[in-house]
């Protein structure tokens, strides 16, 4: 009796969390002032939503505001027009349980792997001795045990970005905003890291925005798929990708036909926008 | 058993001999650069001398290295007219670390400070280079006015010089903070003062150490100077004696005394840079220098 009295208090405190893991993205609209002095419209009415604990894919064509939409969706930057919603309160500075894994190299060079996983929790104010616990069981758990002492440098490029994986994980954020995590690894690499993320989010389940330009990455990983047009960016198409879960290796799932159909579907979709952008960008230096 | 022993060693066997050869050659070339330093020495500093014991020039006004050995023992032995060479020696030395310790410190206070805030380097930025495009050892014959011919006015002129080249290096290095490394730590729940310390201070610490090596040198020389310009003890003042003298073998003597003492500095902010910076990729030719 007390037992099932927990069990489905506990089942209501886990609802009212996920409620707190809705992203609700409307009317989002950026413009940025260029040198020149003129605005240049980067977003124009964005409006997407990312269910609590689910796994969302974006793509579109280089430079139509991707990275720009993640930026507002953590609150490092604000929208010009539009809002951003976590857990249905207006984002305004950085979330808290917000981790974001970013385009570029940004673990700090001066500190070791482990330090660098330990930012987390160190910044939250968690025992050391605690901190250092997870920090290893998160190295742990991305294959990186025995580096703990190395500095970023020595490590390769793979590596790192097992690295910054653990740093974002740590926090058990419940939302988690990954920029083209792997879009400098070789395919090899990638897609085992792509396994290894799905594993990895399947245990803290968080909600997830992950922005690709591998489309066969995309439909493996997400439950919805959502397609920008090229600059002003806005969004085009959604998919729902209804490959069932667990999904397993991210390899196997490229050669069932339901996979092969929907990355079809969107790659018709996209390649008018890539087309489009790449034309804009040959015609510009012609 | 003696046939598997050969032939188990023979593979380890030319392994050791090419190391073996690597390290001769290596052992050869430290020595053939050693050869050249030393022979260099030996023509600047024989050829003074040849130039000043034939009467090429005149060792009345340039001095003559076998004078300034001598002058530099007989000052070690018998002193100055001011103390103990030691104790003048020390005066300097305390002199400049002082003021490079006060200046260093402030530079690197003040740099961040205004690296972070655009307010305030707005505010200060042209003031700033106002008083950076003054001749500030001049500033020495202020300080010894207001301050007397005691110590703290050369340590006051070590600090000032000291004190803009730690600052743009602190200012300019907090600018320069990876964007991506700032959001990164912001996103991770850094409050300010955390991103002060785990961001923005171990980066602009590249810029700062660098610009401490200099910063050393200009410690020194507002040291010297304000010991030139008035004084009761100190290097500078030897220097100041030895001209009024027309000693330039004095002058030399102390010369040579000062840089030692910088590159003793030197050695030691080196140690501190590989300690502070241990986490740089190490630059491609760095195995290979020295
Ligand atoms: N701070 C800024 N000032 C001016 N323009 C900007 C700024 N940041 C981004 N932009 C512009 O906004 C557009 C979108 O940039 P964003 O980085 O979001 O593209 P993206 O979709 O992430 O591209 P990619 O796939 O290549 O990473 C680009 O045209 C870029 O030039
Ligand atoms: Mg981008």
């Amino acid at each position: 009796m007390a037992a099932v009295s927990n069990h489905t208090a506990s089942r209501r405190a886990d609802r009212a969390e996920r409620e707190d893991a809705r992203i609700e993205i409307s009317g989002l609209t950026k413009r940025f002032l260029t040198p020149g002095g003129e605005l240049f419209t980067a977003l124009r009415d964005v409006t997407f939503t990312v269910e609590p604990g689910q796994f969302c894919a974006v793509v579109g064509p280089t430079g139509c505001g991707k990275s720009t939409t993640l930026s507002m969706v953590s609150g490092l930057d604000r929208p010009s027009e539009g809002s951003v919603k976590v857990g249905g309160r207006e984002v305004d500075g950085i979330t808290d349980g917000v981790s974001f894994m970013f385009q570029a190299d940004a673990l700090l060079p001066w500190k070791t792997v482990l330090g660098n996983v330990l930012m987390g929790p160190v910044f939250r104010g968690v025992p050391k001795q605690e901190a250092h616990a997870s920090a290893r069981d998160w190295l742990r758990r991305v294959g990186l045990t025995g580096f703990e002492d190395r500095y970023p440098h020595q490590l390769s490029g793979g590596m790192r970005k097992r690295v910054a994986m653990a740093a974002a994980l740590i926090n058990e954020p419940k939302i988690l905003i990954m920029d083209e995590p792997f879009g400098a690894l070789d395919v090899q690499t990638k897609a085992i890291m792509s396994t290894e993320l799905l594993s990895l989010w399947e245990q803290i389940r968080p909600s997830v925005i992950f922005i690709t330009h591998d489309l066969d990455e995309a439909v493996a990983l997400a439950d919805r798929v959502v397609v920008m047009t090229s600059s002003p960016g806005s969004v085009k198409a959604v998919f729902d990708i209804d490959l069932p879960r667990p999904r397993g290796s991210v390899q196997e799932i490229r050669f069932q036909p339901r996979f092969t159909e929907l990355q079809h579907q969107i790659w018709d979709t996209l390649r008018e926008e890539v087309e489009r952008a790449y034309a804009r960008t040959a015609g510009g230096t012609a | 058993m003696s046939m598997t022993s050969t032939t188990t060693a023979a593979v380890p066997e030319s392994a050791q001999a090419s190391a073996a050869a690597a390290k001769r050659a290596a052992r050869r070339r430290i020595a053939s650069v050693w050869a050249g330093r030393i022979g260099l020495a030996v023509i600047a500093i024989g050829g003074w001398q040849a130039c000043t014991t034939w009467g090429v020039v005149d060792p009345f006004f340039f001095g003559q290295p076998s004078g300034i050995a001598k002058r530099l023992v007989d000052l070690f032995q018998h002193g100055t007219e001011f103390g103990s060479f030691y104790s003048n020696i020390w005066t300097t030395i305390q002199e400049a670390l002082i003021g490079f310790a006060v200046g260093a410190l402030a530079g690197v206070v003040f740099g961040v400070a205004l690296g972070q805030s655009r307010f305030l380097s707005d505010v200060l930025g042209p003031y700033i280079k106002m008083v950076n495009a003054i001749p500030r050892i001049v500033l020495g014959s202020i300080f010894i006015v207001a301050f007397g011919i005691g110590v703290l006015p050369k340590i006051l002129l070590a600090a000032v010089l000291v004190f803009f080249i730690v600052f743009f290096n602190a200012f300019q290095g907090v600018r320069e903070v990876d964007r991506n490394i700032l959001a990164n730590a912001k996103v991770l729940g850094a409050s300010q003062t955390q991103i002060i310390r785990h961001v923005i201070v171990p980066s602009a610490l590249t810029w700062i150490i660098a610009s401490l090596h200099s910063a050393f040198g200009f410690a020194i020389v507002g040291a010297l100077v304000g010991e030139v310009l008035g004084a009761q003890s100190g290097l500078g003042l030897v220097i100041k004696t030895a001209q009024n003298n027309f000693d330039p073998n004095g002058v030399f003597a102390t010369m040579l005394v000062i840089s030692v003492i910088v590159l003793g500095a030197e050695w030691l902010i080196g140690k501190l840079e590989r300690r502070l910076l241990a986490w740089r990729p190490p630059a491609p030719s760095e195995s290979n220098v020295l």
